[in-house]
């Protein structure tokens, strides 16, 4: 038991990363990751909401929607359940950990979009996955985001500083320093 | 509005001056994980395009209707609705599409283009413009999908659309379908653009 979970760790956080080999939630992995405390800060607000939204779909869907047959209305319902999620949450936080909601509060609303999300909540379903593996497929691959944003920054926070062609500046250098990371990940393939 | 744009423009507007993949960078996940081959990127940005022209239009239509303060609600539950549509269609009738493009088809929803154009032109603007607007994005997207899925076949498999073009000699670079291959694909592509639009306008 505990060597599988071990072993599921290792798959979602080295080789089959969201970033590098997925493509789930770039957008934040570009946006938010020009300093390292804030792409951290990210990360965890991501992880934090990845792993009850996997639990809160994996519910809607398990006991609301398979029993009534309706199946199609998946994506509405799991968004409509992120979207509220990610709302509560925010509410509660402020009312109770301030501290936190104080580091995390501005990326919050910004997750209701952020793919990774959504994404492994329906692939939990496509897999059928059961509650405790969608939970930990929530968590553990939201881990491998926040490796992959928080190295992302890192590396960027180098690139401020380097003489770089003018036409490269910006996006065109992340998506390459990207690539090079996806390079280094693949060296991971195989492992698991 | 106080100054009416004529409808060529806002449709060109989508295409070049306000390409959604080149110039705002926005939808970068489909982006990159569906155009290892120039169909599944053509594919990809029809169905965008679809979902874009319908839930622009409903949203203009009922732009006076949905309260401003959970607008943002209403928009992701249509968009949505359209997204729903697309995918059963796609597994009826091109299950191999279906497939290829994957978890992809229902993260429709997410794309930021979509649900961009929304907020920024459908609820602002009358139900023909924003049609317009819908297929000038969605198109500017195809677009841009199929380009970088083109050069990606080209030099991963030395095909485009399944299209045999390089003859058997070329040994295909694998790295350039794989994900690494997208990152860098896009990259090097947005730097070039980046590189032309600064010549042209020093030139001008």
């Amino acid at each position: 038991m505990t060597m599988n979970v071990l072993l599921f760790l290792v798959s979602c956080v080295l080789t089959n990363n969201y970033i590098f080999s997925k493509f789930l939630g770039c957008c934040p992995f570009l946006g938010v990751s020009s300093k390292v405390s804030t792409a951290a800060s990210m990360g965890l607000a991501v992880t934090f909401v990845m792993t009850i939204a996997s639990l809160f779909a994996y519910m809607v869907n398990a006991w609301v929607l398979v029993p009534l047959h309706l199946e199609f209305m998946q994506t509405i319902a799991f968004i409509l359940v992120i979207a509220s999620l990610v709302q509560f949450v925010e509410m509660f936080l402020k009312k109770s950990m301030p501290a936190i909601y104080s580091a995390l509060g501005i990326y919050l609303p910004l997750i209701t979009t952020n793919c990774a999300v959504l994404g492994v909540a329906t692939l939990n379903v496509n897999n059928a996955y059961g509650m405790l593996q969608s939970v930990l497929n929530g968590t553990f691959s939201a881990l491998g985001f926040l490796l992959a944003i928080v190295l992302m920054a890192g590396v960027r926070e180098r690139l401020e500083t380097s003489k770089i062609p003018e036409c490269m500046k910006g996006f065109p250098i992340s998506l390459i320093s990207a690539g090079l990371m996806a390079i280094a990940f693949l060296g991971f393939s195989g492992m698991v | 509005m106080e100054q009416k744009k004529s409808l060529g423009r806002i449709f060109m507007n989508g295409i070049l001056t306000e390409n959604p993949t080149f110039r705002l960078v926005l939808g970068c996940c489909p982006t990159m994980a569906v155009t290892t081959s120039a169909i599944n990127g053509a594919g990809m940005g029809l169905a965008a395009t679809f979902v874009l022209l319908f839930s622009n239009m409903v949203i203009s239509a009922m732009r006076k209707v949905i309260p401003d303060k959970v607008r943002i609600p209403s928009f992701i539950v249509i968009i949505c609705t359209f997204v729903t549509i697309v995918q059963l269609v796609l597994q009826a009738y091109v299950p191999s599409l279906y497939d290829s493009l994957g978890v992809f088809i229902p993260l429709i929803v997410v794309n930021c283009i979509i649900l961009g154009r929304a907020e920024a032109f459908a609820s602002k603007n009358p139900v023909v413009d924003s049609a317009v607007d819908g297929l000038g994005m969605g198109l500017g997207f195809t677009l841009s999908l199929t380009l970088i899925g083109c050069i990606r076949e080209l030099i991963g498999s030395g095909s485009i659309f399944g299209i045999d073009l390089l003859g058997a000699a070329y040994q295909p670079m694998l790295l350039c379908i794989l994900p690494a291959g997208g990152f860098l694909i896009f990259g090097l592509l947005l730097g070039i653009i980046n590189f032309v639009g600064s010549r042209r306008r020093k030139a001008a």
